[in-house]
């Protein structure tokens, strides 16, 4: 948001979001839902039941219960416990990389997307050439050669985000470029760096912002992919897509709760961030406020 | 002929939206006779397609008839099914649509949806559909006809598009034709054309038209009665010599007024607003005064080879207003962009106030101490104000960036100061683009561009979005402005009546070179090129001293 | 026949420009290969107890000693003339196991996209049709829902029930039973052999092998799919030419089919090849689930394997799929939108 925005638009900005959350009551789930989550992560710790890494043999295997809500995995660890510290994990490098990956796009993006030219063309191919890629193989191979650690997982999540960010915010702003306010704003005497950081992102952030949010979801489930085929993070660390791996084995027997859990943890958390997405699209866009 | 053909009974629409239901019209009434040409006018807002969308059971899912009746030769068709419209669409009425090139098929050839629109209603064989698509492209006088049947909309211009779709209009023989706006967006002499065609094809047919429009001289050229809509009613109705020549009701008086014809003034355009008494004429600049403004062989080509601008020169005095006039692609636009340095000349010169401005690349030219000079009022006001910045914000920019003012007492007293001289109430400085109505944006992009007291205001068609009664009071405002800061104007607009009233010199452009240059009154009453004629032949116009 | 020059036109162009594009990757991939830890020749090596002196020799015969930029040329020289290497893992051509197994992938790719067109087709119209109807909330709803289901967990839930529970599909290995007989090597999809054999039983059971995995796969790319028709299907309807159709008095079904629909499906089209590309790289997660003996799994397996040929050799192999759908889709489109071959 613009600074310009919160004097004279507050009120007017509230009272929006507010008639919006009521005239679309999932929006405010999912919203409830994404603090939830964020909430969870921050408290695992001191919530959770068990020690999620600690094996206890003797109680492998045990379907729901009184004393395992979601039931016990195959070394007889909580499976609500892992789940619990295993949010912590996912959301840390979704956002992470999510946010890496868009303040680079964006400004790169932005930046082509108004300037034009030589540059543009080269940053377009460049761009071309990494979604040509297949890009979860992308993922696999940068995190096979830079090795299995938390940050070379969510570079590899954020690089393969990147060429989105990059071509949306040049369409969008390539968009706008030729609008009129920017041609008044450059008769005002803003240069082209201001036009690009006062006026054209500001404009597209509201676009953007829906992005993100759909994004995050995709980046979590990228992070428990690669977890899953063995390339992210690693036993025993709790993470929902290594639950969901180490379930797999145990599916074909019937034991349900090894896989459901974990799936269902990713499934809320991409749905809360899926729909909070179609949610700010209708809060941010200034010409449905009235 | 007792029974009208179409007769409109206290129709009262209303559309569904998020903050209730909005009445779009509110008892409208009015009857067309068997080859009559009935004029419906108005402003944006006035209900005038809405009565046309309603009478043909077009509206869309929100829109409800919710009183009143709609009969069309004796029959009720107010809340006619679907199935009973179906049959009558396009044999028994059909409609023109305004913006022809997306009311058609963007991926199905001409020939096609005229021949759909055929066998919509009769039983013809492919090859029989064709060939009468082709009759009838003929008759729309579209030439090489047999080859354009097989051509896309994309590669028709508008004008072609209109007729194409006056010939789907007509191919089932129908009685009446409504036809919405159908001429907006087109070139002057394309209208004329256009509406010849649809007023000749309509009489050799014995049809009856509904013509919906915005342009009074259209309507007063073109139909045997007209009818006023204001706020979903219809006020007034008279045949069009007495309706404008002596209105009845105020609000056709005020409409009327506001209409820019060959006689009018800026003073007589709104009668509300006091003006000073008319100016008197300057005192000629003394001898030597040096030119504010050069302009030597401009030329602008873009990628592609297009030559926007080809070779024009032309010189303006301070505080001269100048005009610059012509269709679409004849540059106009290109050149306020190049004079005022947003956009780089491939070739030639702009000297402003006795220095060269076009050396600086467009990149650069915000630091130019020129900046300030000169500045621009856009086209459309609500697309030229920045969506996150209020009304505060847009005016307050120029004097922040080119003045170097940081917030406080003097940028405040400053903005303030520039609303005050533009009349925009201090309260809407708070509002965003999207909460001032189109009036309210245009004195803001005004308010905007004369904040930094440059000496040179370019205008590009500051009106060409407004309603006639706004543009009458803009108009008023730019003329004051003019005088009271001494300003000159580089005026752009495809309205001759507009800038014969604003400007004292005009430039006549085709094809981006310059066809006539003199004095406006002069053009006006003697033009010397063929084209500039031609131009000023194809104005509609009613002259309401005549009638 | 000049819109056919144009398209032609579009062609070369669209192949030329994805030159550069493609090179970009190989020399990627390459880069990245070679920055792998592991050095391949200890990997491949007799054993642990390998003498200095064997390694050195493997080197060498794997050309690892050479500068890197040499390896590069070297590897650009054998692309061109078809050479992919040799994987050290299998220890045949890459080239031959990409042909044994690139069916396998095409077939359950092929399949999935033909599932999830015919299902989000229809319910995108309908809901379009139908805006803020029962049924428009219903798309909605699978949408969200089934673009927030990651493919392995949905692949693993859909065993559960289908394998465990009811018992209606068999065992989730491979594309089909061990002791069922494989049908001659015609062109490598089963069902197609099968079918062209008359073998009914075989088809029966290479079809049962590859329901679930498709329909998970499916599932994925339903929802994009079926978000798109409905946004375009919307957008079409509420455009100027619907209204012109609607006045001349048109059919309903003929103003939806022959106005509506042709012009909606252009940008489904679109969002059609990139679905189909995302599905081929998203295929390892599927295969893994079912053990699927595609590319994907290939790569993924010659990876954890420090086997750098194969891995090139599937990027590249993806990157020319990938140039070779968008022009696809490029003909189409110029087929479909007489717009696009103008320009």
């Amino acid at each position: 948001m613009s600074a310009s925005m919160t004097s004279p638009g507050r009120s007017s900005t509230l009272g929006h979001v507010a008639w919006v959350l009521r005239g679309n009551p999932l929006t405010a789930l999912a919203m409830a839902g994404t603090v939830l989550l964020i909430i969870l992560a921050i408290l695992a710790p001191w919530i959770a039941p068990y020690d999620p890494i600690a094996s206890d043999v003797p109680s492998a295997l045990q379907p729901p219960s009184a004393a395992h809500w979601f039931g016990t995995d195959q070394l007889g660890r909580d499976i609500l416990s892992r789940l619990l510290h295993g949010t912590r994990l996912d959301l840390t490098i979704a956002a992470a990389a999510v946010g890496l990956s868009f303040a680079v796009g964006a400004m790169i993006g932005s930046f082509c997307g108004f300037v034009g030219g030589r540059l543009d063309r080269w940053v377009g191919r460049f761009t071309d050439v990494l979604m040509a890629f297949p890009l979860f193989v992308l993922a696999m191979a940068m995190v096979a050669a830079l090795g299995n650690r938390l940050e070379n997982i969510i570079y590899a999540t954020a690089i393969i985000n990147l060429p989105f960010y990059i071509r949306f915010a040049r369409t969008e702003v390539a968009v706008r470029r030729n609008a009129g306010w920017v041609e008044a704003a450059q008769a005002s005497g803003n240069s082209r760096g201001r036009i690009v950081l006062f006026f054209l992102l500001p404009n597209i952030l509201p676009i953007v912002a829906v992005q993100i949010s759909l994004n995050l979801g995709w980046a979590i489930l990228n992070a428990a992919g690669l977890s899953f085929i063995g390339l992210g993070v690693q036993a025993p660390t709790p993470e929902w897509g290594i639950m969901v791996a180490e379930g797999a084995r145990f599916i074909a027997s019937g034991k349900w709760w090894l896989v459901f859990f974990p799936g269902a943890a990713l499934m809320f958390a991409v749905l809360c961030f899926n729909l909070l997405g179609d949610g700010l699209r209708d809060i941010l866009d200034p010409r449905m406020r009235t | 002929m007792t029974t009208p053909l179409l007769q409109v009974q206290d129709l009262a629409v209303s559309f569904a939206t998020r903050r209730g239901d909005v009445a779009a019209l509110r008892g409208a009434s009015f009857a067309l006779h068997q080859g009559e040409v009935l004029g419906l006018v108005g402003e944006s807002g006035s209900g005038k397609s809405v009565t046309a969308l309603a009478t043909m059971g077009l509206l869309d899912q929100a829109g409800r008839v919710t009183g009143g009746s709609i009969h069309f030769d004796g029959r009720d068709i107010t809340r006619a099914s679907a199935g009973m419209l179906r049959p009558m669409r396009g044999a028994a009425f059909s409609m023109i649509f305004q913006n022809p090139r997306a009311a058609l098929n963007p991926i199905r050839s001409v020939g096609a949806q005229i021949a759909d629109a055929l066998r919509a209603h009769r039983d013809l064989s492919p090859r029989a559909a064709r060939d009468q698509a082709l009759a009838l492209l003929e008759q729309v006088r579209i030439r090489n006809a047999a080859q354009r049947i097989d051509a896309f909309p994309h590669e028709l211009s508008g004008g072609m598009c209109q007729r194409i779709m006056i010939a789907m209009a007509i191919a089932c023989a129908p009685r009446l034709i409504i036809a919405d706006e159908p001429t907006t967006g087109l070139d002057v002499t394309t209208q004329k054309a256009v509406m010849d065609l649809l007023a000749t094809l309509t009489r050799d047919r014995g049809m009856a038209m509904l013509l919906i429009t915005h342009d009074l001289g259209l309507a007063a050229q073109y139909c045997d009665r007209v009818a006023v809509m204001e706020q979903g009613r219809v006020v007034e109705e008279a045949p069009p010599a007495a309706l404008f020549g002596t209105p009845g009701h105020a609000y056709t008086r005020r409409l009327v007024a506001a209409c820019p014809t060959p006689t009018s003034t800026i003073s007589s355009l709104s009668p509300e607003i006091v003006l000073p008494a008319e100016p008197v004429a300057r005192p000629p600049l003394p001898a030597g005064t040096p030119l504010l403004l050069e302009v030597r062989d401009l030329v602008k080509q873009y990628p592609g080879g297009v030559t926007a601008v080809d070779k024009v020169s032309f010189t303006m005095k301070p505080g001269e207003s100048l005009g610059l006039v012509g269709e679409s692609g004849s540059g106009k636009s290109t050149i306020s962009r190049l004079v005022t340095r947003l956009i780089d000349p491939t070739a030639g010169e702009v000297i402003f106030d006795g220095r060269s401005v076009s050396d600086m690349p467009a990149r650069d030219f915000h630091r130019a101490e020129q900046r300030s000079q000169i500045q621009i009022v856009f086209q459309d006001a609500g697309e030229s104000l920045n969506p996150r910045f209020n009304a505060f914000d847009s005016i307050a920019d120029p004097l922040r960036r080119l003045r170097g003012l940081r917030d406080g007492s003097e940028l405040t007293k400053r903005v303030k100061d520039c609303a005050v001289s533009v009349g925009l109430p201090l309260p809407l400085l708070e509002r965003f683009p999207h909460q001032l109505s189109g009036g309210q944006r245009a004195r803001v992009g005004i308010a905007r561009a004369v904040s930094v007291d440059p000496k040179l205001l370019v205008l590009d068609e500051p009106t060409a979005a407004l309603d006639v009664s706004v543009q009458a009071v803009v108009l008023q405002l730019l003329d004051r402005l003019r005088r009271e800061k001494g300003l000159a104007y580089l005026f752009v607009s495809h309205d001759l009546n507009v800038v014969r009233m604003l400007c004292e010199r005009m430039i006549v452009l085709r094809n981006g070179q310059v066809v006539e240059e003199g004095d406006s009154q002069r053009i006006f009453r003697a033009p010397q090129a063929e084209y500039t004629a031609e131009l000023i032949a194809a104005i509609p116009h009613f002259d309401p001293v005549a009638a | 026949m000049r819109k056919l020059q144009a398209i032609g036109r579009r062609i070369g162009g669209r192949l030329l420009s994805s030159v550069p594009a493609i090179l970009g990757v190989v020399v990627l991939t390459f880069l990245l290969m070679r920055v792998l830890p592991g050095d391949p020749a200890v990997f491949f090596a007799s054993g642990p107890s390998a003498g200095q002196q064997e390694i050195e020799d493997l080197r060498k015969a794997m050309g690892l000693d050479q500068p890197i930029p040499v390896q590069l040329v070297r590897y650009l020289q054998d692309i061109a003339t078809g050479n992919l290497g040799r994987s050290m893992t299998t220890g045949q051509a890459v080239l031959t196991d990409m042909q044994q197994r690139l069916p396998a992938s095409l077939e359950l790719t092929f399949s999935a996209l033909f599932l999830a067109l015919a299902c989000a087709l229809p319910l995108g119209i309908l809901a379009a049709l139908r805006p803020g109807s029962a049924v428009d909330h219903v798309v909605r709803f699978l949408c969200t829902l089934g673009v927030c289901m990651p493919t392995f967990v949905s692949g693993l839930l859909l065993i559960y029930a289908f394998y465990y529970l009811l018992g209606w599909a068999p065992d989730p290995t491979g594309r089909i039973d061990i002791f069922a007989s494989t049908p001659p090597e015609i062109t490598g999809f089963l069902l197609f052999d099968f079918a062209v054999t008359g073998d009914w039983d075989g088809f029966r059971a290479a079809f049962s092998q590859l329901i679930l995995p498709a329909c998970t796969m499916a599932l994925f790319v339903l929802a994009p799919l079926a978000r798109m028709t409905r946004a375009s299907m919307l957008a079409v309807l509420g455009s100027d030419f619907i209204r012109t159709a609607r006045s001349i008095g048109l059919a309903p079904w003929r103003v939806i089919l022959v106005y509506a629909l042709r012009n909606a499906l252009l940008p489904v089209l679109t969002i059609a090849g990139i679905v189909f590309s995302t599905m081929l790289g998203a295929n390892v997660l599927v295969e893994k689930v079912f053990s699927w003996p595609g590319v994907a799994s290939y790569a993924l397996d010659a990876l954890l394997a420090s086997d750098y040929a194969p891995v090139q050799g599937f990027v590249l192999l993806m990157a020319t799929i990938f140039v070779l759908v968008n022009l696809l889709v490029d003909i189409l489109y110029g087929l479909a939108d007489p717009r696009i071959a103008a320009e």
